[in-house]
């Protein structure tokens, strides 16, 4: 049987996001090698430690300036309203498996609206110290204290970051259907029935 | 330079695993400046560019003796020069000056070690130096980071960061530093850690005996103690001759390179494993409807 296919995103969102997660796991596998020596091999993949060095800061401004382009779309639809605090009640449930008691959601869940903002505050987070020693031309205007301060904060927004990220992944793994929406740009009709019916709703209105 | 083969590496950057251990009949060396018999003639300075091939751009004087102002890739060792107004028993001040010369210390515990994230880029030996090798440095400055006395400097040519090697060349074949040598008023000496800081001690009696009672060896215990000490007149306040007076790695660098690595990487793919546990155990949402139909 045919399903009745919703656009859920616009190919330049598509596009947007995508290049925002290579930038991603560029930054990230760069970064790491630098945080922890059993990770060090990930330099290899950037031509060397000087290399990586180099090009570490790029491409993290590169995942900041990408994420602001989805943060200007998107950041309507998550504002968190009265109406997460129910999903926030039943959210346990539905970790282990019974997805009865959720409430209707719009476009997007409360965790799908906490991972946009965490994700929002540790880049930021991440920028604004990672200019702070970024070698060889922002590092000598800051003192040594402060630099010692930028890079402590840089790593846990990092980590943080990557956090997040696994669980957006996981939940887009987990939730079937769902990957489509950025592979594709459309997803089911019975997807959105299921997952943001209020969405499902809004979009459908009219036809 | 590549790590001196001939001498055990006891401890290198960004290494989980033991390093080589064997040559361990090596005894701690240590270089020992004596403020009170430094005349500040700087033919240390000379000296060290001299045999390590250093030739610092021409600067600009900066109205004081300090030449360099301060230690820069090129310059691995500065005199600094500090007038010091200090009480005497006549009421009026007595105007002292200070001189010191700056450089790595060669902790024990060194903090450009832990912060450094390349692998080999930063070695200490078994004879206490620690070394910069320069072919593995990645030029992140890390290392001015977790240094508590602000030593490593890095090029602006190259992006490596540069110090003092406490002449790890001579002394791995048996000759003291190139400082050592040259000091004509044996305000400098070298030789193992023991002796050094025997004959520092004694110093510092002969010191006090001639009523400078402050007088003390610098060797801080909060970086384990360092390869370089000095004999100061003013032991109780080092921050005279702007050295910190209980300096230890900075608690933001050992939280940063100490806990926090653990800590992320075990949660980092703690959440990996949990995720496909919990996909393992709990099965995918999906439309139950929409899978019995097919």
């Amino acid at each position: 049987m045919a399903q009745k296919l919703l656009q859920r995103y616009k190919d330049n969102d598509r596009m947007n996001h995508w290049f925002m997660a290579i930038m991603f796991f560029m930054a990230a596998l760069s970064g790491l090698a630098f945080f922890h020596p059993s990770l060090f091999f990930f330099t290899n993949l950037f031509g060397g430690g000087q290399w990586t060095r180099i090009l570490h800061p790029f491409m993290g401004v590169l995942m900041v300036l990408s994420f602001l382009g989805m943060f200007l779309r998107l950041w309507k639809d998550n504002v968190v309203t009265e109406a997460d605090h129910e999903w926030r009640k039943h959210a346990g449930k539905m970790i282990h498996g019974d997805k009865s008691n959720m409430p209707p959601v719009g476009k997007y869940n409360f965790g799908q609206k906490v991972i946009f903002w965490v994700m929002a505050g540790s880049l930021t987070v991440l920028l604004l110290t990672g200019f702070i020693f970024w070698r060889p031309w922002f590092a000598p205007y800051f003192s040594i204290d402060f630099m010692r301060f930028a890079v402590l904060l840089h790593a846990v927004s990092a980590v943080v970051l990557i956090l997040a990220t696994i669980v957006h992944v996981y939940a887009a793994i987990w939730v079937k259907g769902t990957v489509r929406a950025m592979t594709r740009g459309t997803v089911t009709e019975s997807w959105a029935k299921l997952n943001h019916p209020l969405w499902h709703k809004e979009v459908t209105k009219g036809q | 330079m590549s790590s001196l083969q001939s001498q055990n590496v006891v401890a290198r950057s960004a290494t989980t695993l033991p390093t080589p251990q064997v040559r361990n009949a090596v005894p701690a060396v240590a270089k020992l400046i004596d403020e009170s018999k430094c005349i500040g003639c700087k033919a240390c300075q000379v000296a060290c560019m001299n045999w390590n091939d250093l030739r610092d751009e021409i600067g600009h004087n900066v109205g004081v003796y300090d030449n360099p102002a301060d230690l820069t890739p090129s310059s691995w060792t500065v005199m600094k020069f500090f007038e010091v107004e200090s009480p005497s028993s006549s009421g009026s001040p007595n105007l002292e000056w200070l001189i010191r010369k700056d450089g790595c210390m060669h902790c024990d515990d060194p903090g450009c070690l832990k912060a450094c994230p390349s692998p080999g880029a930063i070695v200490k030996y078994a004879n206490g130096i620690v070394d910069f090798i320069s072919e593995n440095c990645i030029g992140c400055g890390y290392c001015v980071k977790g240094c508590p006395f602000d030593v490593p400097r890095i090029s602006q040519k190259d992006n490596k960061a540069y110090k003092c090697t406490l002449c790890s060349d001579r002394v791995n074949v048996g000759l003291e530093p190139a400082c050592v040598k040259t000091c004509p008023t044996g305000a400098i000496s070298f030789g193992t850690k023991d002796d050094m800081v025997a004959y520092g001690e004694k110093r510092v009696s002969e010191l006090k005996e001639r009523g400078i009672q402050n007088a003390g060896l610098y060797n801080p215990q909060g970086v384990g103690g360092t390869h370089v000490m000095y004999v100061m007149k003013h032991a109780d306040k080092p921050e005279l001759v702007d050295l910190p007076k209980d300096p230890s790695i900075n608690p933001m660098v050992s939280l940063w390179k100490g806990l926090a690595k653990p800590l992320a990487v075990a949660g980092v793919v703690g959440a990996m494993v949990a995720g496909f546990f919990h996909y393992m155990k709990v099965g995918p949402i999906e439309d139950k409807a929409e899978k019995e139909e097919v």
